[in-house]
């Protein structure tokens, strides 16, 4: 039995590659699956979301920019930092999400498999998403996809670390910055995957973590004039979902409608497609 | 003595234009339940060419009911290999009645016959023949094994490409075997009412394609109904956010094709004669009524003055008139109401101080009419470099390096389309990488193809058409619901 | 656009000059030309043209086996191209080998021009001092235009200042004649090399430029004809001197030809609409031109015998 009393943590969010708390400094109560007292989170407001828009157009600038090869490495060093953590992980799922020690365990694997997989299309989508096109004139012409830019995404509520990674990989392994908004109820995984991109590499500002309520800041991510696109796969309230949808469409968003996918089967190339933009260039062939 | 070109005019007996029009709907010309009808105008000459009708709730829900019978029990169970022999009918078709889809395009738009005749229906017809071909082929496109069609796909399109505009949204939803309810826009409703003839004269499955004419009321109708599991839109940037906003909390996709505000940037290394083309292609090809037309010229500074002469000089031989006359260059202003918000707009040019200079051509008495007008000495807060004017009306700024032209490029809403001239090949290789639009001309503007995929960042809407891309707007996988809940992209 | 100060005569100076025009994009140049052919001349207007065309033409002949004959045949049609009806106009001069300029002077007199290739036509491929022989020589026959070819391979050799040596000494033999700059565009094979290759002749004193020999595969083509007639609209304006330009080679129907005014007409403007500023270089041009005249006067298709040969 250890007698040792044990350091806790405080929770806070991470934005442009910090941990600052709520500018709001308030928190909320999060409690495991019996209902146990597990930790204050921070509970974020319009202004941490603003905040989160600016770090992820800054972040989105170097982002965006690097090569795809790098962008792997860094998606593949974030697999690594997680697997060091596994047991973390494990503890933190199981705690959220009521899991047994096998379930969780492959739960946590999955998620770290998940981001291998995407980390190696970091450098494949383009040639699965462009191409060559043979118009009919002595022209050069090809597309490729282009990371869409910052992106709001609301995450899977029941699914806290496997449903996270799910929607932060595709969409940031194609260039986009990210803000994402935790589970509300079990922002913990999230919280503890913070801090491995915090010490893998990952660019400041290009995933940004919000843990609170998404009926509070989502709107204003939504309406925001430098967001680009919506997640809203973890939106359970159709009303919001539909609130979301219409703020959006302000300054024509991107949106991916709310979804309860399986998180366990490997996905196609769904959500990787959902926010990229198809750039298309002419150029004559002349002597 | 001068070379006077003769008046070149195109015959229109070749079309028949009917008094009136009804609906078409499950393979049949309908009137509507309304009763009421709308006449269309030549804008060339404001002669009432014909009475239109006003499609009403009975009449949209009857097309959408018989579009859906022809996609249970017929289109989506055909066989990709037969639906692309219907539209490779239709393709030969258009081919064989080019002269007459010309014609009437030209009386019904204003568009200058040149145009209609080399450009809007070649390419129309082309489109369908691209599309055919995919039509048995669509586990190719990019979805995984037997991807499915959408269902009733309702396609609302602008007035300044109609037949085009029609081949772009039905090709690839027929291909993939979607149903269609399309809505031409008020103003040019007669080539999609001649399409009409063609599906007939190629046995096209009634309920396959409907049209309905009519205005915002019927388009709007059409958006909100039950039955509609799909919307693609063509036209302002307005009317695209309404029709996201009245899809927030449904099922239905949507692909929007919204407005634009072009940068077209020459710099001092340009191929400077063919670049003089370029601009003149970029915002006076169709009188401007282009959605990524090259509207904000951004020249380099230091070949800025000589660029703008050479520009001017251009323009004189710029033939404005009948758009019949086989060699006019620049035709009629589709409406007054269009006409009334270019005029506008080119007032405010001349009351935020930007300097006008228009082209020295004569305007017939008659109809609308826009004379090719160059604004110089236009910042970036000016309302004309930043609204679309959608007529032709260029807006000319400077920049001194590749960044500032980067960055007043992509200083709008905006990102349908951009424009680089330059005889470096890295440089317009950076800048094609800098700049956010989805089409960009490099030594070249406003081409199109069918290959070739088209559709905007930002702003200027999401969803492709054209190429590969354009199949995943009528797609999707046949895991789709499991995680492919894309929503409206 | 530069300012041309004082003449450029070393290849180092013409060379900076030359390469720092503006490029010529293919593409675009031959989308222009294919658009302005799209142009429709009817009625009034395709009969005037038609009567310049016929005006602007340098009726040809530059074969082995040219005899005096042959050459006093085509003078009397150059001079009358359609006996039957005085109304046709004559052509604008003559164009024949330099040891037939005596002839063709003494067939057309002084009613029209005759021009002469010389200085090693078609190849050039000779010394200058044998050009130079060649040029006095049909100047002394009669000869009032010199047709000369430019040394391709010196010019693709980027050797420019040779080139412009050899243009600057004939026109100095041509004396008051008129000198046609030959660049053998069909040779040059890019637009870009067309456009140096004409700034590089005007500026050494050539009064018109000339696409083709007609000795080579490719002779006058619309692209090509549009960068030329840029070159002299540019060049007009940086020195206020008008340059004439001739297409020569290819050009065989009257609908080629009005294509051909269009172009003059949209590129370099309406004051090069005249004989003084553009010839057609062409020989079968001539009765395909009558026989549509023919026609628009009787209102039916003529044929072939109702026409001369030469």
């Amino acid at each position: 039995m250890n007698d040792r009393v044990e350091v806790r943590k405080t929770y806070k969010l991470f934005i442009g590659g910090a941990f600052p708390r709520s500018e709001s400094g308030r928190t909320y109560e999060v409690h495991d699956t019996d209902d146990k007292f597990l930790a204050n989170a921070a509970k974020a407001s319009r202004k941490d979301g603003r905040d989160a828009v600016l770090a992820a157009r800054k972040g989105f600038a170097a982002w965006s920019s690097a090569t795809a090869y790098n962008r792997g490495q860094v998606l593949y060093r974030v697999a690594e930092v997680m697997e060091g953590r596994r047991d973390q992980f494990i503890t933190d799922v199981q705690a959220a999400e009521g899991l047994g020690d096998k379930k969780s365990a492959r739960v946590v694997d999955s998620a770290i498999d998940r981001l291998v997989w995407y980390a190696g299309w970091a450098d494949k989508y383009a040639q699965v998403l462009g191409n060559t096109n043979p118009v009919a004139g002595p022209y050069f012409n090809f597309t490729i996809p282009e990371p869409t830019g910052v992106v709001a995404a609301v995450a899977p509520q029941d699914s806290s670390l496997l449903g996270l990674v799910s929607v932060i990989a595709p969409t940031v392994v194609t260039g986009n910055a990210l803000i994402v908004i935790a589970s509300t109820k079990c922002p913990i995984p999230a919280i503890t995957l913070t801090e491995v991109l915090a010490t893998a590499d990952v660019p400041a500002g290009v995933i940004n973590v919000l843990t609170g309520d998404p009926a509070e800041i989502a709107p204003w991510l939504a309406s925001h004039g430098d967001v680009n696109a919506i997640d809203l796969t973890g939106v359970t309230s159709q009303d919001l979902a539909k609130q979301l949808e219409i703020e959006a469409a302000g300054t024509v968003k991107r949106v991916r409608r709310p979804a309860q996918p399986n998180w366990l089967t490997t996905p196609d190339l769904g959500r990787l497609a959902s926010f990229v933009e198809t750039k298309t260039v002419w150029h004559p062939i002349g002597a | 003595m001068t070379f006077e070109y003769a008046p070149a005019l195109e015959s229109r007996a070749i079309v028949s234009i009917a008094p009136s029009y009804g609906l078409f709907i499950n393979g049949e010309f309908v009137d509507p339940t309304s009763g009421k009808m709308f006449k269309t105008i030549n804008p060339a000459t404001e002669e009432v060419l014909a009475e239109i009708s006003e499609a009403n709730q009975s009449d949209v829900n009857a097309a959408v009911n018989s579009a859906r019978r022809a996609y249970d029990r017929i289109w989506s169970v055909m066989s990709g290999r037969d639906r692309a022999k219907y539209l490779f009918r239709i393709a030969r078709l258009l081919q064989e009645r080019a002269r007459e889809f010309a014609v009437l395009e030209t009386l019904d738009n204003g568009k200058p016959i040149r145009e209609s005749r080399d450009i809007d229906v070649p390419l129309a017809a082309a489109h369908f023949f691209y599309y055919a071909g995919w039509a048995d082929k669509l586990e190719y496109a990019g979805l995984g094994p037997n991807p499915a069609p959408l269902g009733v796909a309702g396609q609302i399109i602008p007035w300044n490409f109609p037949l085009l505009m029609l081949a772009w949204k039905l090709a690839p939803a027929l291909a993939c075997g979607n149903t269609v309810v399309l809505k031409p826009a008020e103003t040019t409703s007669l080539t999609a009412l001649l399409f009409a003839e063609i599906c007939q004269q190629a046995d096209l499955p009634p309920g396959v394609v409907n049209i309905l004419t009519g205005a915002g009321d019927t388009g709007r109708r059409i958006v909100e109904h039950d039955g509609i599991n799909k919307i693609a839109f063509t036209g302002s940037t307005e009317v695209g956010k309404s029709i996201q906003r009245a899809l927030a909390g449904t099922n239905k996709k949507l692909t929007l094709e919204l407005g634009g505000k072009a940068a077209n940037i020459i710099f001092d290394d340009a191929p400077i004669d063919q670049a003089v083309e370029g601009i003149v292609d970029g915002i006076f090809f169709n009188q401007g009524h282009v959605c990524c037309a090259g509207s904000r010229l951004l020249l380099q500074e230091s070949i800025a003055e000589e660029t703008i002469e050479a520009l001017k000089l251009r323009l004189q031989t710029l033939r404005l008139g009948d758009p019949l006359d086989k060699n006019t260059d620049i035709g009629a202003i589709n409406s007054r109401e269009q006409l009334d918000k270019i005029e506008e707009l080119i007032k405010a040019g001349d009351a935020e101080g930007a300097e006008r200079w228009t082209a020295p051509c004569e305007l017939p008495k008659q109809g609308w009419w826009c004379a090719p007008t160059i604004f110089t000495n236009v910042t970036q807060a000016h309302r004309i470099a930043r609204e679309e004017i959608f007529g032709p009306v260029l807006s000319v700024l400077t920049f001194r390096t590749p960044d500032e032209a980067v960055e007043k490029a992509n200083n709008t809403p905006f990102g349908l389309s951009a424009g680089i001239w330059s005889e470096k090949g890295s440089r317009i290789l950076w800048m094609a990488n800098q700049l956010r639009a989805g089409v960009i001309w490099a030594n070249t503007f406003n081409r199109f193809d069918p290959t070739s995929p088209f559709g905007g960042y930002k702003e200027s809407g999401f969803g492709r058409e054209g190429g590969i891309q354009g199949l995943s707007a009528y797609l999707q996988s046949a895991n789709e619901g499991d995680d492919q809940a894309r929503g409206t992209s | 656009m530069q300012t041309v100060a004082e003449p450029l005569t070393t290849t180092g100076a013409l060379r900076e000059f030359l390469h720092a025009l503006p490029g010529v994009d293919e593409v675009g140049a031959t989308a222009r030309a294919a658009a302005l052919s799209t142009r429709s001349i009817k009625n009034e207007a395709k009969a005037w043209a038609i009567d310049l065309a016929i005006r602007m033409v340098d009726l040809t002949t530059l074969e082995g086996m040219d005899t005096p004959a042959k050459v006093r045949a085509m003078c009397a049609k150059a001079l009358r191209p359609d006996p039957t009806d005085p109304t046709v106009p004559s052509v604008a001069a003559v164009c024949v080998y330099g040891d037939m300029a005596a002839i063709a002077r003494a067939s057309v007199g002084s009613a029209l021009h005759v021009a002469a290739v010389a200085t090693a036509f078609p190849s050039g491929r000779a010394s200058q001092e044998v050009k130079l022989h060649d040029v006095r020589d049909a100047v002394a026959a009669g000869a009032d235009e010199i047709d000369m070819v430019i040394d391709r391979g010196a010019f693709l050799a980027g050797n420019y200042g040779l080139v412009n040596e050899q243009i600057v000494g004939v026109k100095a033999a041509c004396g008051t004649a008129h000198l046609k700059v030959i660049l053998e565009t069909g040779e040059l094979r890019t637009l870009d090399n067309v456009r140096r290759a004409s700034w590089l002749a005007m500026m050494a004193g050539a009064d018109f430029i000339k696409t083709s020999t007609g000795k080579v595969p490719v002779a006058a083509t619309p692209p090509v004809t549009i960068v030329m007639l840029q070159a002299v609209r540019d060049y007009y304006a940086l020195t206020g001197t008008r340059i004439g330009v001739k297409p020569a080679g290819g050009i065989r129907t009257s609908k080629d030809a009005i294509k051909y005014l269009v172009l003059i007409k949209e590129t370099a403007g309406e004051a090069w609409l005249t004989p003084d500023l553009f010839r057609f270089g062409a020989s079968t041009l001539l009765n395909d031109l009558l026989l549509q005249r023919q026609r628009m006067a009787t209102g039916h298709y003529s044929g072939p015998d109702y026409v001369t040969i030469d």
